[in-house]
């Protein structure tokens, strides 16, 4: 069933991709999206029907050569289940969605309507890597994945081919991934090169040796699990647009909207949370790596948020929302707490998605205005699309009742996040990454307002003639909103025991025996000893069953010391409580995130419902500061100085003087001045006398004649 | 022994007999008006005796006092000899039969040939290689100026038995040197004799024989004959000075080499090293200025020449084979590309400048499509069959020791890609032309270039039944 | 003795040669020629070849020389012309004639035979006690170069063929003789005797 589940979405796109002359567009559309919602049912009979152990199913092999054997397979453990719900769910709703928003684009031409089936294949395609991305047992499946969903993202932000500005951000969001990238792969290739092996089992049972390890890496000697550890989190900072490599995730926006909800919202955006979540076994021994995740995702965290307050674009508020709560999922993961980091992934994705679809809804409505200063009052005219939109800020902003297991999902996610920021904060940073967590968590409300409020409350604004035409969406666009509302109220209250309840409860979601955290801190050699049989037994026992797995757990017995793969789809290192501790944080910590939300709802309140005209003074006011927030820290500009301007004048330097003036001066100098010479030569010695080509023979004589006396 | 000498030698006697009797038989009866049927008959008897070679022994044989040797890398050049010469014979009976030329003594005349040919490629002693090379020049002296009312092709005759006989000349005060020095003509003699430091005297030998051959060959700079001899002849006999003669010519060389001077590999390795650079730099460079199709064709036959002599430079076993396997390519791309210059006929002449071929493709859409495989595989652009040719000489080259002549032959080999490329842009991107080159031509003459064209790409999948028995007439010869 | 008509002979061969290619009459130059030639068939007498020397005399002297004589007295050439033209190489032609002598000087004054040389003579001259030089070069050619000989044979035809292909013309426009018709010819149909009468025409 997985496998129908991975290959359903690369069916689709290839029977919508080359195959829509064939079934027509319309079939091409529906084929696509009949396909995901299969997978997604299939994914949440997976997901509610997963047993405890990590299942590995062997698909194919891929490369063969030496040490290196890449296989593609499956592992199948609770990490790949929530994925696989999350992103097959999401992607059906989007493929739905996109019926209604991709129905009429102004980008196309009359006649060019073929770019609906090219969309809904690469929705499919970008599925199916995601899915190999998610469900791969080694590496070098996962980065496969990692790429494919790169090449999708790039397909799709510049799916509007005509616009310039959506070809820039396309390459930009290429090239930015491309930093994290070679991170990533340098962290493969160290891991291989230490391990032998690229397969996640083997390099979890060594993770606990590297953490001995010295390496040599730029001049410098490093602990290698940590180094290993920090190279592959620069590959999830690209694929999650932290700080410093976030710039492309803003820009990604000039896609259509279902791909800004699908890609950069709900899925692709957190493969790099799911790449910490699933390298947890080595991260657990990374503890400089981690505080450095923590701190990392606590400043995205905020500095997103400061910069989503003043943002007038429907769609870049959003964005910078999604860069805000990536930040957020990345401290839980920092911390140590991965199921808390997959809780928020979880809840986010149905919000976040709705968010966008709704922004979707209202931008298809107002034809194709993203302006929120244009927008006004348009509670009355998209009532069932404010539902939704009203939904997804309560879930975002975290309304619930506090001190309870109720309320939207966002409220119960958001809160054990920044109960474990609280907790973590022996991490080294103090409470850095809570207060930095506690503030954004207040500027997310207060930005997350200001867009409703501007949006469908107050006066219509702008051209009168759009907002005279302004209309709710048809219902496949708002069939979708709706499911997505049930998960944004619901996936929180449902799941908060499994991700972020007792230990037991959290063990036994994540298949993690529970015995092991039991003897947490008691490094009791003889149950370890036992557990090291034990598990050599259920490693032979269950999915390992190929040659290779028995081979590999044989190879992990003997030769390695540590010859111990961790059950379960996370690991948590024997001194790592910080779970408990968050649940046992104090009532002042459980309550802020929640006052952090009025304040930020009062605010908002008060700057655009109860006076309208206070932003604009403050504005003038504080310009620097508005301004400094407005272009975004200014982190592009200093970019372009920094690395464009210099790489673009060295590429003219290499083009102009390099390619032009040497390469092409010196080949053409010999193609048209050198060559051409000899071959007048060679004509004038082509006299046609008899006597003239005699004398070249005899000169040949002589001259080979005279050489053989010379060498001889 | 008489029997067993007869035996061995049987595919030169077979044909010699069949020239006599053909020639005979001719007189008597319609002479010209037989010719026609004589061509084919012929070509039948090559491709017979070529299938009867290929397939039919598989043994090293001296005959005659060990005057002549039947080995795999003597069957090898026959074979190719003997399907070249076919091919080309029947290719030309269109163009011979439009211009009066088609005469009966000229089937026999190339059987002759053909003979000298096979000859030189087996032979083992000196004065064999004489004769068998005599044999051959004389029969295409007459060729050459078999069209006796053009003043080019007469003057074309003359030249070429001028410089040839000069050439012989050389061939023989070389062989005299070596005389001297060995006391035999005989290969095994030779290379008996001439072992380690070799004196001046037995080198003179070595660069007048090499001389003597080079002419035979065509390499700079003893080429100067190639483009008026080739511009000069019928188009036909072009076509044959291109194929065979220099598979012979080439394969005589390695013989020489190896088989007598095999002892002294370091000393001529350096001459055939420099004619080969030579000859690469010289055809490729000359052939840019050319307007004529024969002309250029020519300075391309120098150059691939060159490329030929590079495997024989490296002096390995696999140099000889990478040669071998080039001459086999290298006659497939003429044969084709000379079928290509016949077709190019306007009111009954021939078109030989190649500002005729402009937008070619528009005309003759499928056969521009095979000239342009054939121009690419002879300048070598992969995937076709050129490209392999190349690849192994290269190979062998660098294999051998001579790494500086495989980037030479490498970067002439891209001034080489100039002038066929700059036909094939012709052919397409053109200029329109008001009065076109009709599409037309024999059957089988198209045929030819449509299936060497295909040869160019299918080839390379065969080349491994190629690289066999080249490998296998290599090692024979080599030891 | 000996030695004076070995340097006699191989002077005046050398004369005869360097005359031939020198001199400005082509008619004197086959004269030359043809002293080259005598020349040459005494250094084979005095080698004990004297069946060589025949033929070179009775073959080249008597039959080829005369040829180019007559050939040369026939064609018109312009030998001046041709010799301009060919003027303006001299000295390149010079200079590169004296490296080349130079260099075989160099090669012969060192001359060096393989060891071996003597062993593998693959027809020493046989005492003439045992068996005539005639007799010697028969057994040689006929039996030993058999396969030579036919090949020698073979390059003949093709010249001949040769010279037919390249001359033989069959003129439709020519008065040929017919011997045959000449000889059948009735001579009473040969003339046929007419009446014309003055101030007509037939």
């Amino acid at each position: 069933m997985t496998q129908l589940i991975l290959f359903m979405p690369l069916i689709g796109a290839l029977v919508a991709g080359f195959g829509w002359r064939i079934t027509g567009i319309r079939a091409a559309q529906w084929i696509t999206t009949v396909l995901l919602f299969l997978a997604a049912t299939f994914s949440w009979i997976v997901f509610l029907t997963l047993g405890p152990e990590t299942q590995h199913i062997k698909i194919l092999t891929f490369i063969q050569s030496g040490l290196l054997d890449t296989s593609w397979g499956i592992r199948l453990d609770r990490l790949t289940a929530i994925m696989l719900v999350v992103v097959t769910t999401v992607s059906a709703l989007v493929h739905l969605y996109s019926f209604g928003y991709m129905a009429h684009d102004e980008n196309f031409r009359a006649g060019e309507d073929s770019y609906k089936a090219r969309f809904f294949a690469y929705l499919s395609f970008f599925t199916f890597t995601m899915l190999a991305l998610v469900t791969a047992d080694n590496l070098v499946q996962m980065f496969f994945g990692w790429e494919g969903v790169g090449v999708a993202s790039y397909l799709l932000i510049g799916f509007y081919y005509r616009k310039p500005s959506a070809n820039a951000a396309a390459i930009k969001a290429f090239v930015v991934n491309r930093v994290g990238d070679f991170g990533f792969a340098l962290g493969i290739f160290g891991l291989f090169y230490l391990t032998d092996s690229i397969k996640l089992d083997d390099v979890f049972a060594q993770a606990p040796a590297l953490a001995d390890m010295q390496i040599t890496f730029l001049w410098a000697d490093w602990n290698a699990a940590n180094l290993l550890a920090f190279l592959l989190f620069i590959g999830a900072m690209g694929k999650s647009a932290q700080f410093i490599l976030h710039t492309w995730l803003p820009d990604a926006m000039e896609g259509p909207t279902p791909v800004s909800a699908l890609i950069h919202a709900a899925t692709m955006v957190t493969a790099g949370v799911f790449l910490v979540c699933r390298m947890s076994p080595l991260m657990e021994y990374a503890p400089e790596a981690m505080m450095f995740v923590t701190f990392l995702g606590a400043t995205t965290a905020f500095f997103a948020a400061t910069v989503g307050l003043v943002q007038n674009d429907i769609k870049r508020v959003i964005a910078y929302s999604t860069c805000s709560q990536l930040g957020y999922m990345f401290v839980a993961a920092g911390v140590g707490v991965y199921s808390v980091a997959m809780f928020h992934l979880f809840t986010h994705a149905f919000f976040k998605a709705m968010l966008f679809l709704g922004a979707g809804s209202v931008i298809h409505g107002m034809h194709h205005e993203q302006d929120m200063r244009n927008y006004g009052g348009l509670r009355k005219k998209m009532p069932y699309t404010f539902a939704a939109m009203m939904i997804g800020t309560l879930a975002i902003t975290g309304v619930g009742i506090p001190l309870t297991h109720f309320g939207f999902a966002g409220f119960l996610s958001k809160d054990a996040v920044i109960e474990s920021a609280w907790a973590g904060q022996g991490g080294g940073l103090g409470g850095y990454a809570f207060w930095m967590l506690v503030v954004a968590a207040a500027f997310t409300s207060f930005y997350s307002w200001r867009l409703m409020f501007l949006t469908f409350f107050g006066t219509p604004r702008g051209n009168r003639h759009t907002h005279e035409h302004a209309h709710e969406s048809p219902m496949v666009m708002l069939v979708p909103l709706g499911v997505l509302a049930v998960g944004a109220i619901f996936a929180g209250m449902i799941w908060f025991g499994s991700f972020f309840g007792d230990h037991s409860q959290v063990n036994k979601f994540f298949g993690i025996p529970n015995h092991h955290a039991a003897d947490g801190d008691g490094a009791d050699h003889k149950t370890d000893g036992e557990h090291k049989a034990d598990d050599g037994h259920a490693a032979s026992a269950h999915g390992v069953t190929s040659e290779q797995g028995g081979h590999a757990a044989d190879h992990a017995q003997t030769d390695k010391h540590h010859g111990d793969v961790p059950e379960g789809a996370i690991f948590h290192h024997p001194d790592n409580h910080v779970m408990d501790e968050a649940h046992h944080a104090p009532k002042w910590v459980k309550v802020s995130p929640f006052f952090a939300m009025i304040g930020g709802l009062l605010f908002a309140l008060w700057f655009y419902v109860w006076s309208p005209s206070l932003p604009k003074r403050l504005a003038t006011a504080n310009k620097p500061l508005y301004e400094f927030l407005l272009n975004k820290w200014y982190v592009d500009e200093i970019y372009d100085a920094i690395f464009v301007k210099p790489a673009k004048m060295l590429g003219r330097f290499l083009w102009k003087r390099g390619d032009g003036a040497t390469i092409d001066g010196l080949i053409n100098g010999l193609a048209m001045g050198v060559i051409p010479f000899f071959t007048r030569l060679a004509g004038r010695a082509q006299t046609g006398y008899i006597f003239s080509y005699a004398l070249a023979m005899v000169l040949g004589i002589a001259a080979l004649i005279t050489w053989m006396t010379l060498v001889a | 022994m008489m029997s067993a000498d007869l035996a061995t030698l049987a595919p030169e006697i077979v044909i010699a007999l069949y020239a006599m009797a053909a020639l005979v038989f001719a007189v008597y009866t319609r002479k010209d008006a037989l010719a026609g049927s004589l061509l084919w008959v012929t070509a039948a008897v090559f491709v017979a005796v070529a299938v009867y070679l290929g397939f039919g022994r598989d043994t090293t044989t001296e005959a005659f006092g060990g005057l002549v040797v039947d080995d795999s890398f003597a069957r090898f050049a026959k074979v190719i000899i003997l399907l070249s010469a076919a091919a080309v014979l029947v290719m030309g009976q269109g163009y011979l039969a439009g211009r009066g030329l088609l005469r009966f003594e000229y089937p026999a005349l190339i059987a002759l040939a053909v003979v000298g040919m096979m000859v030189m490629v087996s032979a083992k002693n000196l004065m064999t290689l004489y004769m068998g090379l005599e044999l051959q020049s004389l029969s295409l002296y007459v060729v050459a100026s078999m069209r006796r009312d053009s003043l080019r092709s007469t003057e074309a005759g003359m030249k070429y038995f001028v410089l040839g006989a000069l050439s012989s000349g050389l061939l023989l005060y070389g062989s005299s040197l070596v005389y001297g020095f060995a006391g035999t003509t005989q290969f095994d003699g030779i290379i008996a004799a001439a072992q380690g430091q070799a004196p001046l005297g037995l080198l003179f030998g070595l660069v007048f024989v090499a001389s003597g051959l080079a002419f035979k060959v065509s390499a700079v700079p003893f080429h100067m004959w190639t483009p008026d001899v080739y511009e000069g002849s019928p188009a036909p006999v072009t076509a044959f000075f291109a194929t065979a003669p220099k598979v012979a010519a080439v394969a005589l060389f390695a013989r020489v080499m190896h088989d007598a001077f095999g002892g002294i590999v370091g000393d001529w390795q350096q001459i055939v090293a420099l004619l080969s650079l030579l000859s690469m730099f010289w055809g490729a460079i000359a052939a840019i200025g050319q307007t004529n199709i024969k002309r250029l064709l020519a300075y391309s036959s120098i150059a691939h020449m060159g490329f030929a002599l590079m495997g024989l430079a490296s002096g390995t076993e696999f140099g000889v084979s990478a040669m071998l396997i080039y001459m086999a390519i290298y006659v497939t791309m003429n044969v084709g590309t000379f079928a290509f210059v016949m077709l190019l006929e306007r009111d009954g002449q021939l078109v030989t400048d190649i500002s005729a071929l402009h937008m070619y493709a528009m005309q003759a859409p499928g056969k521009a499509l095979a000239v342009l495989a054939l121009f690419f595989s002879l300048a070598g652009v992969p995937p076709f069959l050129g490209f392999f040719g190349k690849l192994y000489v290269l190979r062998a080259a660098y294999d051998g020791g001579l790494a500086w002549l495989a980037i030479a032959g490498v970067i002439a080999s891209v001034i080489g890609a100039y002038y066929y490329l700059r036909i094939v842009y012709f052919m397409y991107f053109g200029k329109e032309q008001d009065d076109p080159i009709p599409s037309g031509g024999t059957l089988v003459n198209q045929g030819l270039v449509t299936g060497c064209g295909i040869a160019m790409l299918g080839g390379v999948l065969v080349l491994y039944y190629v690289e066999i028995p080249a490998l296998a007439a290599a090692i024979s010869l080599v030891q | 003795m000996i030695v004076f008509a070995f340097y006699l002979f191989a002077l005046s061969a050398i004369a005869g040669g360097f005359f031939t290619v020198v001199s400005r009459n082509p008619v004197h130059s086959v004269l030359w020629l043809i002293l080259a030639f005598l020349s040459s068939a005494g250094l084979f007498v005095m080698l004990g070849a004297e069946f060589v020397a025949m033929l070179l005399i009775i073959v080249y002297v008597g039959a080829v020389a005369v040829l180019f004589l007559f050939v040369v007295m026939m064609l018109d050439v312009d030998f001046v012309a041709l010799k301009a033209e060919m003027a303006r190489y001299v000295p390149l032609a010079v200079m590169i004639g004296v490296v080349i002598l130079m260099q075989l000087a160099l090669a012969y004054g060192a001359w060096d035979t393989a060891e071996i040389a003597s062993s593998q003579l693959a027809a020493p001259t046989p005492a003439l006690d045992d068996i005539h030089n005639t007799a010697a070069l028969g057994y040689l050619l006929y039996d030993q170069y058999f396969l030579l000989f036919q090949l020698a044979g073979l390059i003949l035809l093709v010249a001949m063929v040769g010279a037919i292909v390249l001359t033989l013309r069959h003129r439709t426009d020519v008065k040929r003789q017919d011997v045959l018709a000449q000889m059948y010819r009735d001579p009473a149909k040969a003339m046929e005797l007419r009446d014309v009468k003055p101030g007509q025409g037939l």
